[in-house]
């Protein structure tokens, strides 16, 4: 029995080191896009009008004669940046606002986390959908729609971990040892819950990709002619017959980068719960 | 009992007033004021004075709280005011849509139970054989597909590659497959991956055990397998409510079905508010009230939770 966990536990290790590394290679593409990319993304060419994939355009040229692989590449950067951005935030306040819940409890504690009810009790793209229309378009928009729910998932984790260390012995000794509260949340509690957080906000990853390049394909997110993957597919959609790859382009891109991500996710989820 | 279910319906009746609350302070936070946006939807030259009446006219001068009261009064009522584009009530264009959107979305969840359930079984009892492995596989790339995704590529393939299906949705059966299905996919992968571990526990019980000892054929075990996870399909169904309602938005509106996430986009665009907010409500009540209600129905199926 024991050798076989172990050997689930390096086969789990083995998932989480490919689809780990693909992700870095994904982010290291969309960050150094300029070096990738083979032409200016936002460079109009009225002479290479919708033309198919050929030595100097690789993936074809879409409406405007734009180069579709540089605007994959590029818009990558939009996509992944804006989920990145979007997790990170909503990490930072859910952690902040759940640690700080469980340690101390009381009136505060109650009232955040009947916010944190409320919010999970409404559909959440609905609320988005809304939001981002109500503000109208723009990434900004998109962002503030998607963030009004995703620090609840933080906020819940963070406060179930701590309340379930705070009283353990070695905060107590902390305690009595005269360290101040600030100490003790940032060398115990903090190392102590961050590995279920740090999970929940790889998970969030994909969800989120979903969420803000839906939005821009409905034109609720990205506006044109920023290079954005849900945008260039809605914009690209209208003439899909004539140049099916500037559709398909951008789609491979968002299928693969979220199942890479999901991928990720998955993998560490298991390899915790082992 | 009864005090617990009064008390249920006391929670719920609050959630829906934060709700409306929360509906009505978007609209008062939206840019832009109510009256001039009414005015330019229809196309109407503003001067102070058109404004000015228009604004008393809407109520829109009165203050922030009893603008909330008169409007609450009207929802309750069924009066979610009128159009800005038409004057048509609001009420009515979001029940019609609400009619075509129930059809769709009750044909994905029919189809994708039917197609995830025996998915399910058979990866469940053949688990960590062939067959497990490439359902495994196929419902977690289907999970990872977003909506508007699926559709935009269904439609590429079979009304432009093979010309099978229309590429506009006209509310006929032949015009309901593809939407139906772009809503599905994500759907089976879920269910198929929810039921599937809900499966395995059950396999792992004593009475399965007890079954396999006693040399019990595997199909019957299946059938038992079947009875005691029907009830889990009402939580798993209750869980997709929300990504049911968001993906309807996204494919009604590239296959043109009628329905209310189509109306919303087009309300969106046009900003017609009463009719974002109306939206909001309606699919913010459903979704809360089905929630309880799978709530409540999963304690009466199921005599161990009710404690």
């Amino acid at each position: 029995m024991k050798t076989r966990s172990k050997k689930t536990r390096r086969q789990l290790l083995i998932r989480i080191g490919i689809a780990a590394a693909i992700a870095m290679l994904l982010i290291v593409v969309v960050v150094f896009a300029g070096a990738f990319a083979p032409n200016d993304p936002y460079q109009t060419n009225a002479a290479f009008i919708r033309k198919p994939p050929c030595a100097e355009y690789p993936l074809g040229t879409d409406n405007l004669g734009r180069c579709v692989l540089s605007r994959v590449i590029y818009g990558g950067r939009t996509t992944i940046a804006a989920t990145f951005f979007l997790v990170a935030v909503s990490f930072v306040i859910g952690t902040v606002i759940g640690i700080l819940c469980g340690l101390f409890g009381g009136i505060v504690d109650r009232f955040l986390m009947r916010i944190a009810d409320v919010t999970l009790a409404f559909p959440q793209m609905v609320i988005a959908l809304a939001v981002a229309g109500i503000l109208g378009g723009g990434l900004g928009g998109a962002l503030i729609a998607l963030g009004i729910t995703m620090w609840v998932s933080f906020a819940r984790l963070a406060r179930s971990h701590t309340l379930s260390i705070k009283n353990e012995p070695y905060i107590q000794t902390a305690l009595l040892a005269g360290k101040s509260t600030g100490y003790i949340v940032l060398r115990h509690i903090l190392p102590n819950t961050m590995a279920p957080i740090l999970t929940n906000a790889l998970t969030q990853i994909g969800m989120t990709m979903i969420g803000i390049s839906g939005l821009s394909f409905l034109g609720l997110g990205v506006v044109p002619p920023t290079a954005e993957w849900g945008s260039m597919i809605n914009e690209a959609r209208a003439y899909i017959q004539i140049a099916p790859w500037a559709v398909l382009a951008p789609a491979v891109a968002t299928i693969i980068t979220i199942i890479v991500f999901n991928y990720l996710g998955d993998a560490v989820m298991d390899y915790r719960d082992l | 009992m009864i005090k617990k279910i009064a008390g249920k319906i006391i929670g719920l009746i609050v959630i829906l007033l934060i709700l409306s609350f929360f509906v009505f302070l978007l609209l008062y936070l939206a840019p832009g004021d109510p009256a001039e946006k009414r005015l330019t939807s229809q196309g109407i030259v503003i001067t102070k004075e058109v404004l000015q009446a228009e604004q008393e006219r809407l109520g829109l001068l009165k203050p922030f709280f009893v603008r909330y009261g008169e409007w609450l009064l009207g929802v309750i009522r069924g009066d979610f005011g009128l159009s800005f584009k038409d004057d048509r009530p609001v009420a009515a264009k979001l029940a019609a849509g609400l009619q075509n959107t129930c059809i769709l979305a009750m044909a994905s969840l029919v189809f994708s139970l039917l197609i995830s359930y025996p998915l399910a079984l058979l990866s469940a009892m053949r688990k960590d054989r062939i067959a497990d492995h490439i359902i495994k596989v196929f419902s977690f790339i289907g999970n990872s597909l977003p909506n508007f995704l699926i559709s935009v590529l269904l439609m590429y393939f079979f009304c432009i590659k093979l010309n099978l299906f229309p590429v506009i949705a006209d509310g006929s059966l032949k015009g309901l497959f593809l939407p139906m299905l772009s809503l599905s996919i994500p759907m089976i992968s879920r269910f198929t991956r929810q039921m599937r571990s809900e499966m395995i526990l059950q396999l792992s019980e004593d009475y399965v055990t007890g079954m396999r000892l006693r040399g019990v054929k595997e199909r019957y075990i299946a059938v038992n397998i079947i009875r005691n996870s029907l009830g889990h399909v009402i939580t798993i169904i209750g869980l997709q409510i929300g990504t049911l309602m968001a993906g309807s938005v996204v494919i009604e509106t590239i296959f043109r079905w009628p329905g209310i996430g189509k109306l919303v986009m087009d309300s969106i665009t046009s900003r017609d508010y009463p009719v974002i907010m109306g939206f909001v409500l309606v699919m913010g009540t459903i979704y809360v009230v089905i929630n309880r209600l799978t709530d409540l129905c999963y304690h009466l199926l199921d005599p161990r939770v009710r404690t």
